[in-house]
């Protein structure tokens, strides 16, 4: 069954009504959603028809169905991909058996966390962005900003229902935790500290959807790798809508670059101080964000050496980024790989058990992947006749988790002291007048085809509309 | 002109790095592993893309739908497009070049090729994501993503809806008996001078005319060629459909099909404007010793038909000895489209079975229960290299006949994985469901 039953309450294609237990349980956490929806989702934006893009089968050819939609309309459900049926373990100890339809006893504890921890950035970052729809710089971005809430707000149920389905009472109970966690909350806060982060701006979500959903580009593909098959198959229907949310970030950062350097150009100035009177935002600014957000995101991979992280692997609960791709042995226990350590004073390479740093494989390779992202930004400054060029900071620099967080590194990888940190910081992190300014830039443009000043138009419209389409209609 | 000196140009299709967001959908997508990245870009690779188009609707930036015109002997390999920060700007061709299909041509299809091609090799019109356009596609998953090795090179998007064909109706017959309750309609297409090149198992999409209630204009919809490729009259440019009124909705309730009523009420000397043709997969063998199980309810007989036509024209001129062998299932004996012609072919030629499920004094079967009643010859047939397998019809029937091959193989103590991952793996069973 490929096509998706809208038909249901629960939309999904996983035949929910033959399982009454659970379909049961799903009708018992579907008004708790949508009250959280109302209280947390996107403020003041309940009317609004907005030119959504729902899938209508997980086939590439129902993919893409757009209409504009109201959001509390928007059919989330449960999709995953069709099962091959003929997936073996390609990793691990158990390299060569059938993968899993149901979790192994020994093992569900493990991938009940997995799946939490993956379950709980979902909700986060529809409440980090709550307050974003009031202050958007077109009706093409609010369009996007509202697509990319639904989607997570999906994906949330894309867990919810693995919990559901597959770890009993345990697994309800926590469905419903995530629901009662809040992002930034004091008493229940987000699983992941950068899910407790504030986004408090436009220029914070698009570096947010650039580097935090690019970090959920490599942590579904990780579980798409899966022995697990549907959690497999669940995050790879994931993976396809994670993918506008990166768009949403790389082409919005680039915009505000592009906006920039047009303004650097005619005002022929690189002062951040004339720029900024000008309504635009400073390259100087852009690059504090960029520090902040990935040094932040860089962190959500977790700790650089970890038991865990090799106990998950062994037992073929997560895979690598690309696992099937690469032509090692899939077993790893005699490789090695490096990771970064303060050695005599100074940051040094030291190789370490490969398998206890599967962390650092996967934050390598998203680093790589970043890297080839900002130098896209960077051509837009090179179209432009401008020397100043965005970089990624060090991997050590700024980081709260890991053998990393006890030293303080410069971006560019010079260890500090703790008073050169504190005297530099304000050049590399964004200081209260960095987001104050930024904030005052915000206001909401709402007439189609119009756009702030501090960013430009896109090169091409959603779904091949014109960019002055009407993405979404107040009524 | 002949073959050798003759310059050929084909759409090579790229992905512009300036928009690419390097996301890996496409690369997902692509059921055929044609796209593939390095840490700098995502390429298509130009000897293996075959144009179908399935990773247009997953890329979230537009990056992937570009088609640029290069000499067919020298599109872009993918090391050099590995290296471009840009697309590169289309090359002066020259004029007296003839357009191919885009990908796909590897060598030994040479010959395939030239006997699906018209004299001047036809014309491709600009690709671009059929799903916009067209409803209700059949989905095709369940089996092979690859056709048959010796399949005849298809043609596909010549006709798109920038550049809409016309074809002119030739005729339009009432198949199903006049007592039964489906009204079913033979329909013959005529493009007299058009080049519209079609295989068996390919189908068009057509675009009824008129506005929706939100005044736009209808979505085309597909429908299965119902006629081999050398026509429905033998060396005539036509082509035939089988087209189902619709009448009630999914849920039963009373609704009058928009495309179906359009198409069943056609008289001869109309004009209807279709795009296509469609499907680069669900095609036959083109060999001799080739045997077909196929397996569809109702409409879902129109490739059928075509195949079998195919096969009997072939073996009229003795090139062709391969085995039929046909389950095909319908409500009442009143409602098969083709029951007579059908009733009318030789035993030695096809083995055919039908499942009636609403035939009074009969207990009701279904196609699978057939299946499973004919184990033994099925089972020859499954276990015979040359056998491919062809499933279309309501999208049911997947389950119920993948259940009944698996049952019959088991038993006799294989491995139906094995056996089942043989068949995806060389193009040898197909699934056409909606």
């Amino acid at each position: 069954m490929t096509g998706i039953d809208y038909s249901q309450k629960i939309p999904n294609n996983v035949n929910l009504s033959e399982d009454r237990a659970l379909q049961r349980a799903l009708e018992h956490w579907q008004p708790n959603y949508l009250n959280w929806w109302q209280s947390m989702g996107p403020d003041g934006s309940h009317g609004f028809d907005v030119y959504l893009r729902t899938a209508t089968s997980v086939n590439p050819d129902g993919w893409a169905h757009f209409d504009h939609v109201k959001m509390p309309d928007y059919r989330w459900g449960i999709f995953l991909t069709p099962q091959d049926g003929q997936r073996k373990m390609h990793f691990g100890e158990n390299k060569g058996k059938d993968v899993w339809q149901d979790a192994p006893g020994e093992y569900r504890a493990n991938l009940r966390r997995i799946i939490v921890t993956q379950g709980d950035t979902e909700p986060a970052s529809v409440e980090q962005q709550r307050h974003l729809g009031l202050t958007a710089p077109s009706l093409y971005d609010l369009r996007n900003l509202f697509q990319v809430n639904v989607e997570e707000g999906r994906h949330l149920w894309a867990m919810a229902y693995l919990l559901h389905r597959y770890f009993g009472r345990d697994g309800r109970e926590e469905a419903d935790a995530l629901l009662q966690r809040n992002s930034g909350s004091e008493d229940s806060p987000r699983i992941l500290g950068a899910f407790n982060e504030k986004t408090p701006d436009w220029l914070a979500f698009y570096m947010f959807t650039y580097f935090t959903d690019r970090d959920g580009k490599f942590q579904l593909s990780a579980l798409t790798e899966s022995c697990f098959d549907p959690l497999a198959r669940t995050t790879r229907f994931m993976l396809t809508e994670e993918a506008h949310h990166m768009f949403v970030g790389e082409s919005g950062v680039s915009r505000v670059v592009q906006r920039t350097a047009e303004m650097m150009n005619e005002l022929k100035t690189d002062d951040p101080a004339v720029l900024r009177k000008a309504g635009v935002i400073d390259l100087p600014t852009i690059q504090r964000y960029l520090n902040f957000h990935f040094s932040v995101t860089i962190d959500l991979f977790g700790a650089d050496e970890s038991s865990n992280a090799a106990t998950y692997y062994s037992a073929g609960l997560k895979g690598r980024y690309e696992e099937s791709k690469r032509t090692d042995d899939h077993q790893l226990k005699n490789d090695t790989y490096r990771v970064l350590k303060v050695i005599d004073g100074q940051l040094r390479e030291v190789e370490v058990p490969m398998l206890n740093a599967l962390n650092e494989v996967l934050r390598d390779d998203f680093i790589k992947d970043s890297v080839g992202g900002v130098s896209r930004w960077n051509r837009v400054l090179e179209k432009h006749g401008i020397d100043f060029r965005l970089i990624t900071p060090h991997k050590a620099f700024n980081r709260k988790i890991g053998s990393l967080s006890e030293i303080r590194v410069s971006p560019d990888g010079h260890l500090l002291t703790e008073e050169q940190w504190r005297v530099h910081q304000d050049e590399w992190l964004p200081t209260a007048e960095d987001r104050a300014f930024v904030a005052s830039l915000m206001g909401r443009v709402a007439e189609p085809g119009k756009f702030a000043n501090w960013i430009a138009p896109p090169v091409i419209g959603i779904n091949r509309q014109p960019v002055d389409f009407e993405y979404v209609r107040f009524n | 002109m002949s073959e050798s000196t003759q310059i050929e140009v084909m759409k090579q299709h790229l992905i512009d790095p300036e928009i690419c967001i390097r996301c890996n959908s496409c690369e997902e997508a692509c059921p055929i592993d044609a796209i593939t990245h390095d840490a700098n870009n995502y390429v298509v690779k130009p000897d293996v893309c075959m144009a179908c188009q399935a990773c247009l609707p997953v890329c979230p930036t537009g990056a992937i739908d570009n088609w640029i015109r290069v000499l067919a002997q020298e599109p872009y390999p993918i090391d050099e497009q590995f290296e471009w920060m840009s697309l590169p700007v289309e090359k002066t061709l020259p004029e007296n070049a003839v357009e191919i299909p885009t990908g796909g041509r590897r060598e030994g299809e040479q010959e395939a090729l030239a006997a699906a091609s018209t004299p001047d090799g036809g014309v491709v019109g600009e690709l671009k994501p059929g799903d916009e356009l067209i409803e209700g596609q059949p989905a095709t998953t369940a089996g092979s993503s690859v056709p048959p090795w010796s399949a005849a090179h298809p043609y596909v998007n010549l006709y798109t809806h920038k550049n809409v064909a016309e074809a002119t109706v030739a005729g339009n017959y009432r198949i199903s008996a006049d007592n039964a309750e489906s009204d079913i309609h033979h329909i013959v297409l005529d493009f007299e001078s058009l080049p519209f090149p079609v295989l068996e198992g390919q189908s068009i999409a057509v675009f009824p005319p008129g506005l929706d209630a939100r005044g736009r204009p209808y979505y085309a919809r597909q429908y299965s060629i119902a006629s081999p490729r050398d026509g429905e009259r033998p060396g005539y440019n036509n082509l035939s459909l089988t087209v189902k009124r619709v009448t009630s909705d999914y849920d039963g309730n009373p609704v009058a099909g928009v495309c179906s009523s359009y198409l069943c009420d056609l008289r001869r000397g109309d004009k209807v404007r279709v795009i296509g043709p469609l499907g680069a997969t669900f095609l036959m063998p083109n060999l001799d010793r080739a045997n077909l199980l196929m397996i569809c309810t109702g409409t879902g007989a129109a490739p059928m038909r075509a195949m079998t036509e195919r096969c009997r024209r072939l073996t009229k001129r003795s090139e062709f000895q391969g085995r039929l062998m046909l389950f095909f299932g319908a409500r009442t004996q009143h409602e098969l489209p083709y029951f007579g012609p059908l009733m009318g072919l030789p035993k030695g030629f096809i083995d055919i079975n039908l499942a009636l499920s609403r035939e009074p004094d009969h207990p009701k079967r279904h196609v699978q229960d057939l299946i499973v009643e004919r184990a033994s010859d099925v089972l020859t047939l499954l276990q015979d290299p040359n056998t491919h397998i062809y499933v279309c019809g309501l999208k049911g029937m997947e389950h119920g006949t993948l259940a009944a091959m698996k049952n019959i193989v088991e038993a006799s103590g294989q491995s139906w994985q094995e056996l089942s991952a043989g068949l995806r793996e060389q193009g040898r069973m197909h699934f056409e469901t909606y």
